[in-house]
């Protein structure tokens, strides 16, 4: 049967939208009416036949159009995608995860067939068809990272492991919530989690890093994330600022349902085999507040997250601004009902 | 599983390297090939004699490239309690045996300039797999390996075979003696050493590279001595009403699930602190080893992760 792709722009005219099975399955990130910084990392594992975690690597209905968009950002500026040289191994260690993963659980789109080092690699919903030796950089057109992340969905940073830390020495960054590969590129995890707020004082940032330095191979982890986005657009980027940040400024109590978007991150992390570094994958899934209410206990929490999200965070997740014209809008989806526990629609 | 996934493999070849060294070939029984690793890593192999689980690491030599196998190096371990002794004397060409995904404690620190590797005796079983994998990527790299005799042999002849002048050679018995002070100095900024063997060994070269200014981030060294899972307990569930053992391959969480119990967890690797249990009583020493406790709550005894930590003792009460 296969995932009906459609065709949408995240940019201009911004046609996305969702449909409504893509609706039921968002991975709406709270469990409960209140958000505070945890180390909320979980085993990815497999979830349900359908749901956003049914397989490592999850492709849906926007798979052509965000690879359409990756394509827009890179080709304005290159240096979305960039990787020290000692970040090869774990480049080609990407290869193998991505094209494994796709093939094996959207075989209708995606086939692999390997001889060897030689590998066959056709990506129908792209129309690509690819030969190459595993491992060897010149048989590709680009390099292997910047190739087969401009066929997944997500940004992936690769992560070199040593003096018990984690480096940033790879990645390609196109559709993040206002952090920069370029500004990041060579940091360490403490360094790059320098600008979140409370999180380092309560101590996350500690206990994440020890536990990622410990991440085995065949045992990944994953976690969610949230921000707000005006408009359905991908490329929120400090390099775009000037293109974005004005939007903000758009948000009217008569267009919030349409404007104002839950913009939610699946990451998850592997220890990857020959380079024993770390990929992060940052998969971001957007919904409009006029979706995101079609789910009765999603419209009554969400308002209830946004009043009481502490100060600090409002500010630095960059979303004070249109933040009670939101609740507003919201709130006649409040009926100050109880909401049962667990992130799933009832 | 806190050990992680298991693999089925069977013992397809066995070969007495030195009078006292064994090399199993270890193949996949389901024929799916066996998982890459970078250079350094180890498994666990989980033997089972008449009933006594035995749980070692033992550092990966190679893989063959289409996976269909990976080779051990075990060396007979005078006053062994069971496992390198069941290994050598148990274990036959065709049993099964199980083992855990590769986990890599020593890798190679991949912006070194130049990797020296150091051996001695059966330490050089992570050393060949980092050496072959530095001859692969063209990066430079020297190994000094020292071994009793000459019939300790069988890896120095391979070796010098692959890595030519390369390798440099120390024979207990000739009185060559690897010299740190002799090595470190000529070293291009930016070098890396690596070394595994007996303790008296590391300690000294670990030593003569301070005393010779090198940063510690650039020393790097492998104990086989490493402490592993812990002694069985047993654990009774105050709410639940329920007893179990902690098994000494198995966590308190594990142990806990396997009771029936379903107790709350998420990251089950001691950061989220999702599983934080009250500790009604306990009849010995909690051994805590997750990140999440403050150093306070740990040494109050009052709480437990239950993924991570155990006790050291008779029995532990829980409010479960
Ligand atoms: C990361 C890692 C990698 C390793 N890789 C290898 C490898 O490649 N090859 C290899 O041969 N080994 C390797 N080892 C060591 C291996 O795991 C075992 O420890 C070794 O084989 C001995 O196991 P055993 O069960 O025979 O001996 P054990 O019974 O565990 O005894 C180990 C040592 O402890 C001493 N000992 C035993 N009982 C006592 C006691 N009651 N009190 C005090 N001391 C005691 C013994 O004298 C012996 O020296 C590795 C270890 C680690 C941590
Ligand atoms: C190792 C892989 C990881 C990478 C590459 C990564 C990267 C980042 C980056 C680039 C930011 C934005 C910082 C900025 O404002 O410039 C960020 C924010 C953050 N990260 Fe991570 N991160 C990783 C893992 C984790 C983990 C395991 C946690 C677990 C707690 C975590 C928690 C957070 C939090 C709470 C924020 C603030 C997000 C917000 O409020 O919107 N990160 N991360
Ligand atoms: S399950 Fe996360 S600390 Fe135990």
């Amino acid at each position: 049967m296969g995932i009906q792709f459609k065709q949408e722009t995240f940019r201009d005219d911004y046609t996305f939208s969702n449909s409504p099975e893509a609706i039921r399955r968002f991975p709406f990130p709270f469990d409960r009416d209140e958000y505070m910084y945890s180390v909320n990392i979980e085993q990815h594992m497999p979830g349900p036949p359908k749901s956003y975690v049914e397989f490592p690597i999850d492709i849906d209905e926007h798979y052509v159009s965000e690879m359409r968009d990756r394509a827009i950002v890179l080709k304005e500026d290159p240096l979305r995608c960039q990787s020290l040289p000692h970040m090869l191994p774990a480049e080609w260690d990407l290869v193998e995860l991505l094209m494994d993963s796709m093939s094996k659980h959207y075989p209708e789109h995606f086939q692999l067939t390997k001889d060897g080092d030689r590998w066959h690699w056709v990506n129908q919903p792209l129309g690509i068809d690819q030969t190459f030796t595993f491992g060897d950089t010149a048989t590709l057109p680009c390099p292997p990272m910047e190739y087969i992340t401009r066929q997944c969905q997500g940004d992936f940073a690769l992560l070199d492991q040593r003096q018990d830390n984690l480096w940033m020495d790879a990645g390609i960054v196109t559709t993040q919530a206002d952090w920069s590969l370029d500004f990041d590129i060579g940091m360490n995890f403490m360094e790059w989690h320098g600008p979140v707020p409370i999180a380092h004082d309560i101590g996350v940032f500690d206990r994440a890093l020890k536990f990622l330095l410990n991440l085995q191979q065949g045992r990944p982890v994953r976690r969610l994330n949230w921000t707000m986005t005006i408009n359905p657009r991908l490329d929120t980027s400090p390099e775009n600022y000037h293109k974005w940040g004005q939007e903000k400024a758009t948000v009217t109590p008569e267009n919030v349902g349409d404007k104002v978007h839950l913009r939610v991150e699946l990451q998850a992390l592997w220890r990857l085999p020959r380079s024993n570094a770390i990929v992060f994958s940052i998969r971001a899934y957007l919904i409009s507040m006029e979706e995101l209410v079609t789910i009765p206990k999603w419209g009554r929490r969400f308002p209830r997250i946004l009043k009481s999200l502490p100060e600090p965070i409002a500010n630095y997740k960059g979303l004070s601004r249109y933040r009670e014209m939101t609740i507003d809008w919201l709130s006649k989806y409040d009926d100050g009902q109880p909401t049962s526990p667990g992130f799933f629609p009832d | 599983m806190s050990g992680g996934v298991e693999i089925l493999v069977r013992v397809a070849d066995i070969e007495q390297a030195t009078a006292t060294v064994r090399r199993f070939t270890l193949a996949p029984l389901s024929g799916e090939p066996l998982p890459v690793y970078s250079a350094g890593a180890h498994v666990v192999v989980t033997m089972d004699d008449d009933g006594h689980r035995i749980r070692n690491p033992y550092s990966l030599i190679s893989r063959a490239q289409d996976g269909s196998h990976y080779r051990i190096g075990v060396l007979k371990t005078p006053n062994s309690r069971g496992g390198s002794i069941y290994l050598h004397e148990k274990v036959c060409e065709g049993d099964e045996l199980v083992i855990t995904m590769p986990v890599n404690l020593f890798p190679i620190v991949r912006t070194g300039r130049k990797h020296v590797l150091v051996a001695g005796g059966i330490g050089v079983t992570p050393i060949y797999a980092m050496a072959e994998e530095l001859r692969a990527a063209s990066a430079p790299y020297e190994i000094h390996y020292a071994m009793r005799d000459a019939s300790c042999g069988a890896f120095a002849d391979e070796l010098v075979e692959m890595h030519g002048d390369k390798v440099r050679l120390y024979r207990d018995d000739a009185q060559e003696v690897i010299r740190v002070d002799a090595i470190l100095p000529h070293q291009p900024l930016g070098t890396h050493l690596y070394v595994c063997g007996p303790e008296g060994m590391i300690d000294a070269i670990l030593a003569g590279g301070r005393k010779a200014g090198w940063p510690v981030e650039n020393l790097h060294s492998e104990r086989f001595l490493a402490p592993m899972g812990g002694a069985p307990f047993s654990v009774a569930l105050a709410k639940a009403g329920i007893t179990a053992t902690v098994r000494s391959d198995q966590s308190l969480l594990e142990a806990i699930e396997e009771a029936g119990v379903d107790a709350p967890y998420l990251c089950r690797g001691g950061a989220c602190g999702q599983c934080e249990t009250r500790v009604i009583s306990a009849d010995g020493e909690l051994i805590h080893n997750d990140h999440y406790l403050s150093d306070e709550e740990k040494a109050s005894g009052a709480k437990i992760m239950t993924c991570v930590s155990r006790l050291k003792g008779r029995e532990l009460v829980l409010d479960l």
